[in-house]
């Protein structure tokens, strides 16, 4: 019985989910109690806002990007290969993609392609750095891709600057030429709400079909999934590994590439000081937590999305919001030790059913 | 780190003595280059005992996350939540300094604070077999948000306290050799070939000292001697080279690996002392800024080594003094170095019949020399970062000669040798 329950793996995904739910919840629980707070209180108030239309579409936004930031980080852990570079991917592509489109001005729809297709060159171009270093040099990817961050920052606050790719948009801030209305993408109206949802939330969507077409109904996905089961093995059966190593990469910074998109043309339309920054690195929390999977991606970054608009409201009662990174760091932890514990739970129970039945034919 | 080319070399007698000197020559043949650097392009900032103070000043957290990814991939546990450990670190400082009023107390909670993030990592890793990455990369997203969440809770009531720093902090005091500034510090300013060039290095090293500094220098031959000198050092590596073979003959491998996790922890806490308490007089959010990192580059240039390890805490902190103090005139000098140095490797990779590597380290070091001679500063936002680039540029280009402990950042289970 129990058996037939844990022989799915999305069981397991599930059972672990909820475990690792709970206990964050007890975490904080514990965390608002002893600095002095009442928890049923403070989840009632975020749920509560949470739940207003404005609330749902920020969310919603929000989500497009975690979505597709935890998607570039998945393609490298499907191969455990380490992309912790995402940050310095998207950053760097949605900025120059934005001066590439403030600067050209063409057809609608041609526009936003352009400035697309820039973002994910770009992307795929500084995360090609690290696969290079890796398959000729042997230099870690970890260690790489976040030296690449550091260093994307500084040539982003280089080019930032005017007389470079910015101009003055205000006292304050600075930020490339404002993209045109041809190249921009109109919001979708949301009920109950003047705030608008970006319409190319679709993208996340399609690169989250996209991505399980590739790893389940491609060969390149077969092999990847190969190599990071047992690098070996799948050497031995015929896989390149460096140049799996070097597509990983690449298509995981593609797929980075497009995370400032929907924020780009659908809201800001300038890459300035104000633009969200590390989108990419709870890209990687985001993938442990939905383990690297499309749809338990999609759920991780509701929940992520969801705890970060709500957490606003805390302010008003005097909780430092702060509380939620709490929630969030507690869930990752205990969603990684979770799943290694059940799935260990889950081969003991598989070999006690073999050895039941083999135990029976014998007999 | 994982997959380092490996080649192990042949133990022979004399090993160490010939590492010890040709250790002394790189150091030696480095600091007259550096010398002839400064006479050509005429940066004093590149030898002076400024820069000198300030590289010792910056490679102590770096040197200590890189001991503390040390002592823990010796154990087999690779720790890339040298970070976060850090963050914890710093936090702890400010916490444990500021509401006692006692320096000391604050570095006793900077180590426990690492230490506690240490054993949040063996919990993970040793007890229930999570990925180390994996791991470590939680800690790294855990720690700002827990420290956040605890400065706003306890430093936004105190006077220039808030969510994102600490109030200040009380201080060490520092030290220094006596009847060393004064008279080296005139012997410096005449810019004597190699004297003032001494001079600025002896100063810069013996003056102005603070405690964490010489902890930190301590703590090098320290680890040396507990690793390689003890038979709980030679117990904690088993486990990192063969963690089954280790059990076999009785050696508890998951209390080694819990105690280098933790020590580990621990080193990088001081490091996070060293930047909250030393290099500023506050705790700031952000304040670690990928040293952890960094850290563990210089691990890997260090070869899993403390004295090597050491040397290359020295190289990133030179580099991130140097563009602190000398700015973007001295780095831009620092490209004819790297330029020369690039071009002296395609020869000697020319030498070696490795074609294709010499071409590459040509065209490189070429390009280099020709935006030194045809540009007279580097942009400022870039020169920031010119100790994550040389961190790049050292683990692309230094020789991969490199040994890692054989079973660096595999799961181990008890009994799951059989």
């Amino acid at each position: 019985m129990i058996h037939r329950l844990f022989a799915r793996s999305w069981t397991r995904t599930l059972v672990a989910a909820f475990v690792a739910l709970v206990f964050s919840i007890a975490i904080t629980s514990i965390v608002l109690s002893i600095s002095g707070f009442n928890p049923p209180s403070t989840f009632q108030a975020m749920f509560e806002f949470g739940k207003e239309p404005d609330s749902i579409v920020n969310t919603l936004n929000k989500a497009a990007g975690y979505y597709l930031s935890a998607l570039a980080v998945a393609v490298g852990f499907r191969m455990n290969l380490f992309n912790i570079g995402v940050d310095g991917q998207y950053r760097l592509a949605a900025m120059l993609a934005a001066a590439a489109g403030g600067a050209w001005s063409l057809p609608p729809v041609l526009h936003q392609l352009v400035i697309i297709i820039v973002a994910v060159l770009v992307g795929g171009l500084w995360a090609a750095v690290p696969a290079l270093l890796k398959v000729t040099r042997g230099v870690s990817e970890v260690i790489s891709t976040i030296m690449l961050n550091f260093i994307a920052t500084g040539i982003i606050a280089y080019l930032l600057n005017p007389g470079r790719l910015a101009v003055q948009l205000g006292p304050n801030n600075i930020g490339t030429k404002t993209i045109s209305r041809s190249g921009r993408v109109p919001g979708t109206p949301f009920p109950g709400t003047d705030l608008k949802l970006y319409s190319l939330l679709v993208i996340a969507i399609l690169a989250g079909i996209g991505f399980w077409f590739m790893i389940n109904r491609t060969r390149f996905g077969f092999d990847l999934r190969a190599t990071g089961l047992s690098q070996s093995a799948a050497v031995a059966s015929g896989v390149d590994a460096r140049r799996m190593v070097v597509m990983a990469m690449v298509i995981s910074g593609a797929i980075a590439g497009l995370i400032g998109m929907p924020q780009l043309l659908g809201e800001s339309y300038t890459y300035s000081l104000n633009f969200p920054t590390g989108i990419g690195l709870t890209g990687i929390g985001i993938a442990l937590l939905g383990r690297n999977g499309p749809v338990g991606i999609a759920f991780a970054s509701l929940l992520w999305a969801f705890l970060d608009v709500s957490s606003q409201i805390l302010d008003f009662n005097d909780i430092p919001k702060e509380i939620v990174a709490i929630t969030q760091a507690a869930v990752l932890l205990s969603v990684v030790v979770v799943y290694e514990v059940v799935s260990r739970v889950g081969q003991r129970i598989d070999q006690r059913h073999v050895a039941a039945q083999l135990g029976e034919v014998a007999a | 780190m994982i997959e380092q080319e490996i080649r192990t070399p042949a133990p022979r007698t004399g090993d160490r003595e010939r590492r010890r000197t040709r250790m002394l020559a790189v150091g030696g043949g480095i600091f007259i280059a550096l010398i002839l650097l400064r006479l050509i392009t005429g940066e004093s900032d590149i030898t002076s005992s400024g820069t000198m103070g300030a590289t010792l000043a910056l490679a102590v957290p770096i040197g200590m996350a890189a001991l503390g990814g040390m002592w823990s991939e010796r154990s087999g546990v690779v720790n890339i939540g040298l970070e976060g450990m850090m963050t914890f670190g710093t936090w702890g400082a400010a916490f444990a300094s500021y509401f006692s009023g006692n320096p000391w107390l604050g570095l006793l909670g900077g180590i426990v604070a690492g230490a506690v993030g240490g054993l949040l990592h063996a919990v993970a890793t040793v007890t229930f077999g999570v990925d180390h990455i994996v791991s470590g990369v939680a800690l790294n997203i855990l720690a700002p948000g827990v420290t956040r969440y605890l400065s706003d809770l306890l430093f936004t009531d105190e006077k220039g306290g808030g969510a994102t720093q600490s109030p200040p902090l009380p201080s060490f005091p520092t030290w220094s050799v006596p009847g060393v500034g004064k008279p080296l510090g005139s012997l410096e300013k005449h810019h004597w070939i190699l004297i003032s060039d001494l001079a600025g290095l002896v100063r810069g090293v013996l003056t102005n000292l603070s405690p964490i500094t010489l902890l930190g220098i301590l703590l090098v031959p320290v680890s040396y001697y507990l690793l390689w000198h003890t038979a709980f050092g030679l117990r904690l590596r088993s486990c990192g080279e063969n963690p089954v073979a280790a059990e076999s003959l009785g050696v508890k491998v998951y209390r080694m690996k819990y105690s280098a996790v933790v020590i580990s922890g621990a080193l990088a806490g001081i490091g996070g002392v060293f930047l909250a308490m030393v290099a500023s007089s506050n705790y700031q959010e952000g304040q670690v800024n990928g040293r952890g990192y960094i850290g563990l580059a210089a691990m890997i240039f260090g070869n899993w080594r403390p004295g090597m390890v050491a040397g290359g805490a020295g190289l990133f902190g030179y580099t991130d003094a140097l563009q602190l103090r000398g700015g973007a005139g001295a780095v831009h000098a620092m490209l004819l170095l790297i330029g020369i140095g690039l071009l002296a490797l395609a020869v000697w990779r020319g030498y070696r019949r490795r074609v294709v590597a010499a071409a590459v380290s040509a065209v490189v070091g070429a390009g280099v020399l020709v935006w030194f001679f045809l540009t007279d500063a580097l942009p400022r936002e870039i020169v920031t970062y010119s100790p994550h680039i040389t961190t790049l540029l050292v683990l692309a280009f230094a020789a991969q000669r490199l040994r890692m402990p054989a079973a660096d950042g595999m799961r181990y289970r008890r009994g799951g040798g059989h």
